[in-house]
């Protein structure tokens, strides 16, 4: 398995608060992996610190074997593209015009734009399915709608590589399935993806490779089949659940215990912790 | 211009859909080694302006103490003029024009960059200190030193160069973002104002009063001394402001995308921040601090050319246009003095700023 | 089986109580501080007088050259100092809770210079000379310039603080240059006006305290009696209207209330800035969010603050003086600065 994105002992700060401590991670070629953990378990901050938008205290991120600190900006670009969580729409831009940003690391002073950029960009339109939505404004659409176009352009960056932070926040069932399927099928035509989501249950139908964090750590990776488990999931999130698999695609499913269950469990808990009551 | 890297998937050499024009404005130029998209009706409108512009500044030399009409105007403007005339328009009247074209046009740019790079329609380098820092310059040589226009101009410079190292030193925590740079600007720009005001009140009335006139910005006596490194300044500082006008359109985008999109933001950032100084400075050390070109010049460009980039070139021109018309304004406001430009566009601010307000309004309401 | 947890409740008025008499104690502090200070203004000066003297002759006019200078110079100037720096103050406090923005302060969203600039309008276009009259102007720039500087700086339907901030130095810019652009041409008010536009508590009659008074006074009460309001306001519009408040009559009320303070303070002594822009955050920081302490003790360390810049004025040039709006612009900016190093990222 080789691995052209890849961290070693990465040391990652966010206002002198530390979130990840000497932290490995590789992330396998052309897979599709998906972090997940709990709020503030540091997802977001190791990919920002993957993508070099976070300046590591400690440790180094490598791109291709070299350290990714000494590429310049577009030199990652060409390899490497990354959705931050809010992305900022300027005022008055319409769809085509930011799609077609996603060009800018392919473009120089003399060539500042090209038929072949014309095209990249109608392609990635067309993949997204936003071709009749080309002429409006972004502040307009919908939220499913905008997400479709950011990927859009991220796309149109033409990266081996890709990076999602939060892709489906905010999105109802029907868009998240759309944009998951979408990334399903930039996966399959060879792209590496790494993505943050924070539903367990979405993570597993589509990763092939899972990272489960907590507290800056990693606590579990690899395959969602193997490696999710009831006890995954209590050490990860705290929770008690039984882990069947998704009748739809054979994944895990994880299902929440019950309340009835829950405070069984938790009564049983507090007998068990005050011998004399148990008599 | 294929990376080595490259597994994406193909591309279809014949776009299935024509972007250009429909989608994305203007045609494509050129073919393999260089090519770049023109949006046609904002060029065609910028070229608009500046003739306008022009036409405005040749009206301007007409008029004066001594009305001389047109067409001897341009007879003197091409060498065909007699000595009297050529003397009255090209040594008197001409630089005085050309120095409003020119400080017009810095103002505009510099105003674009910092409305740009802070995301924010309001922001102007009138606002975050810089031409305060300017003034302050200018007032220590007025008023302390009691120093010669040439000496007025290099303090006002110093005065800016100094200002915005210190607002760029205090907003910079891991970066000079946009709004820190703005904030401080501000305070910095407080502090300054309040020890012009002291140094205002400590001198004598005369004094005071001339400071005051060079306060308010004015273009009255400029010759072609003035007209030379405001000239030389644009012709340095415009280039760097437009090689840089793309990164400048992404970082709209805000840091983390644009860093993702491959541009170096903190290098670009503080690039642009000092040609952005270095116009404002030149021109408020040529001219004093003229205010509100800076600040409408830039949307107004926008309103007109319709562009979402950067929208440099727009803003040269429509300052330009503003501190031209403006002065023409001025000179014809009062029948038997003229008023400082200043003072006219500062009704331009003031306009601006009340459309503004309605406009956002409407918006809200 | 049922288990009977006892869940011991916290002691009897417990820690709310205590946080209470902790502020009660916080505030008999900032107003013994404040009496110092009095004490101080009444004292120091070209002449200073000793504390002792200071404090006998304050009761008991003897008639001495001593007496004379507190009783007709210091006494005068200590009390405006009290009214405009409460004001100041509470519109600050008021302003910073109204727009969920830290960095409000009426000096900076151009408010106090739009009294000034309405004061200008009536000393040199409407010719009216008396306090009594020009102070109506005051207000209506106050009014003026508050409203447009809420709505210029508000994106969508709450005010973004850093544009806000923005939009009261383009307000503040657009008058000062209509403001000189009309003296330029006349001499004499621009003499008079340069000095005035400094911000000053020199040269000033007790007449005019009383005077502003009734304003002031009206303005307070409004002020602390929306606090309640403030308090559920804090938490967002949505969430404030949820709870009750009434969003649009508090916001009214509490623009009105600026304006009477700010307007008022700023006919008496030009205006002055950064006064309203520390004290509620010095207060937040004892009181917690609790508008009402936090209104309250701004009423009375604002006063003391700008007292306190009035006698470093008086100290630091000796024997001239330095105004007292220079001095809390050099002071305050720095306090500005920081709070501003300290914001996060937020989208302008």
């Amino acid at each position: 398995m080789t691995s052209r994105l890849r961290a070693e002992n990465l040391t990652l700060s966010y206002d002198q608060r530390v979130v990840t401590q000497g932290l490995d991670v590789s992330i396998p070629d052309g897979s599709f992996t998906v972090i997940v953990g709990p709020n503030a378990c540091g997802k977001s901050t190791l990919l920002k610190g993957l993508a070099r938008l976070l300046k590591p205290k400690a440790g180094t991120v490598f791109l291709d074997g070299e350290p990714i600190s000494g590429y310049s900006a577009k030199q990652v670009a060409h390899r490497l593209g990354m959705l931050p969580q809010t992305p900022i729409a300027p005022n008055g831009i319409t769809v085509g015009d930011l799609v077609a940003r996603g060009r800018y690391a392919h473009q120089s002073l003399l060539r500042q734009w090209s038929r072949e950029d014309e095209a990249i960009v109608g392609e990635a339109l067309r993949l997204t399915e936003t071709l009749e939505l080309s002429g409006r404004f972004v502040a307009e659409l919908s939220g499913g709608q905008r997400q479709r176009v950011w990927l859009a352009m991220v796309l149109a960056q033409q990266t081996p590589i890709m990076l999602l932070d939060e892709p489906t926040t905010f999105l109802d069932i029907a868009h998240q399935i759309e944009v998951l399927d979408l990334c399903a099928d930039l996966h399959d035509q060879g792209r590496t993806l790494v993505a943050v989501l924070h539903d367990l249950n979405l993570a597993c139908r589509y990763a092939d490779h899972l990272i489960a964090m907590r507290a800056g750590a990693i606590v579990a990776e690899g395959h969602p089949s193997e490696v999710v488990t009831a006890e995954l999931v209590q050490q990860v999130f705290g929770m008690d659940c039984r882990v069947i698999a998704d009748p739809e695609t054979g994944t895990p499913l994880v299902v929440p215990a019950g309340r009835d269950a829950r405070r069984q469990a938790r009564a049983g808990q507090l007998v068990a912790s005050v011998p004399e009551l148990g008599r | 211009m294929s990376s080595a890297v490259a597994e994406q998937p193909s591309v279809a050499v014949e776009p299935e859909v024509r972007l250009s024009g429909k989608v994305l404005r203007g045609k494509i130029l050129g073919g393999k080694a260089f090519s770049l998209r023109l949006d046609v009706r904002a060029a065609v409108l910028t070229g608009v302006l500046l003739l306008v512009t022009l036409g405005i500044g040749t009206l301007s030399l007409t008029s004066g103490d001594f009305r001389i009409p047109v067409a001897d105007v341009l007879r003197s403007l091409t060498g065909q003029g007699d000595t009297g005339t050529d003397f009255i328009v090209l040594t008197l009247r001409l630089p005085r024009v050309l120095t409003a074209l020119l400080v017009g046009a810095a103002l505009g740019v510099s105003g674009a960059v910092f409305q740009n790079l802070t995301r924010n329609p309001l922001g102007s380098p009138d606002f975050i200190g810089l031409t305060i820092g300017a003034s302050s310059g200018a007032l220590i040589v007025i008023l302390l030193l009691n120093g010669s226009a040439e000496q007025i101009a290099i303090g006002a410079l110093i005065g800016c160069a100094v200002t915005s190292i210190a607002i760029y030193l205090l907003a910079y925590k891991g970066g000079a973002q946009g709004f820190r740079l703005i904030l401080i600007g501000i305070g910095v720009g407080a502090m300054l104002d309040a020890f012009n005001s002291f140094l205002i009140t400590r001198a004598r009335l005369d004094e005071a009063i001339g400071a005051q006139r060079w306060l308010v910005g004015s273009l009255n006596g400029r010759g072609w001394e003035d007209v030379r490194p405001v000239a030389i300044a644009l012709l340095v500082l415009l280039p760097i402001a437009l090689l840089n006008g793309r990164r400048l359109t992404m970082l709209s985008l805000g840091d983390e995308a644009a860093t993702a999109l491959g541009v170096p933001v903190e290098r670009t950032r503080f690039t642009l921040f000092a040609v952005s100084v270095a116009l404002a400075g030149v021109a408020t050390a040529a001219a004093g601090p003229i205010g509100f070109v800076a600040l409408a010049a830039p949307q107004l460009a926008r309103r007109l050319t319709g562009t979402t980039g950067s929208g440099l070139l727009g803003a040269a021109v429509m300052g330009g246009f503003l501190l031209t018309a403006s002065d023409w304004v001025a000179q014809r406001a009062l029948p038997d003095s003229s008023l400082p430009v200043g003072v006219a566009t500062g009704a331009v601010g003031g306009a601006y700023l009340c459309w503004l307000l309605v406009h956002e309004w409407r918006r809200k309401a | 089986m049922a288990l009977a947890i006892d869940v011991r409740e916290s002691p009897p008025g417990g820690p709310v109580r205590s946080a209470n008499a902790f502020r009660v104690l916080g505030l008999v502090a900032a107003l013994a501080l404040l009496g110092l200070v009095i004490l101080l203004s009444v004292a120091v000066g070209a002449r200073s007088i000793p504390l002792g003297t200071s404090w006998q002759l304050l009761w008991h006019n003897d008639g001495s050259s001593q007496a004379a200078i507190i009783h007709d110079l210091r006494i005068p100037r200590t009390l405006i100092g009290l009214l405009v720096g409460a004001a100041l103050g509470l519109s600050g406090g008021l302003m910073q809770a109204l727009t969920l923005n830290p960095l409000a302060e009426p000096g900076l969203l151009g408010v106090n210079l739009g009294a000034s600039t309405g004061v200008v309008i009536a000393l040199a276009f409407v010719g009216v000379t008396s306090f009594n009259g020009y102070i109506w102007f005051a207000f209506a720039g106050a009014g003026i310039t508050s409203v447009a500087v809420f709505i210029l700086g508000s994106t969508g339907r709450s005010a973004n603080p850093e544009r806000q901030v923005l939009a009261g130095v383009a307000i503040t810019a657009v008058l000062g240059s209509f403001v000189y652009g009309v003296l330029v041409t006349d001499p004499e008010a621009f003499n008079r006006y340069r000095f005035w536009d400094v911000g000053s508590l020199s040269d000033l009659k007790t007449s005019s305290g009383w005077q502003v008074l009734p304003f002031i006074l009206v303005g307070s009460v409004l002020a602390v009696s929306l606090a309640p309001a403030l308090n559920a306001l804090a938490m967002g519009e949505e969430t404030g209207r949820a709870l009750g408040a009434h969003i649009l009559r508090t916001r009214a009320l509490g623009m009105l209330a600026v304006t009477l303070l700010c307007g008022a303070a700023t006919a008496v002594t030009g205006p002055i800035w950064f006064v309203g822009l520390a004290v509620p955050h010095i207060a937040r920081m004892i009181t917690g969010p609790d508008q009402r302490w936090v209104l309250l003790y701004s009423m009375v360390l604002a006063p003391a603050l700008l007292l306190a810049a009035d006698v470093l004025g008086r100290v630091v040039v000796a024997p001239s003086e330095l105004e007292v709006g220079i001095v809390t612009a050099f002071l305050g900016a720095p306090v500005f600065i920081l709070l501003a190093r300290r914001r996060r990222m937020a989208d302008l």
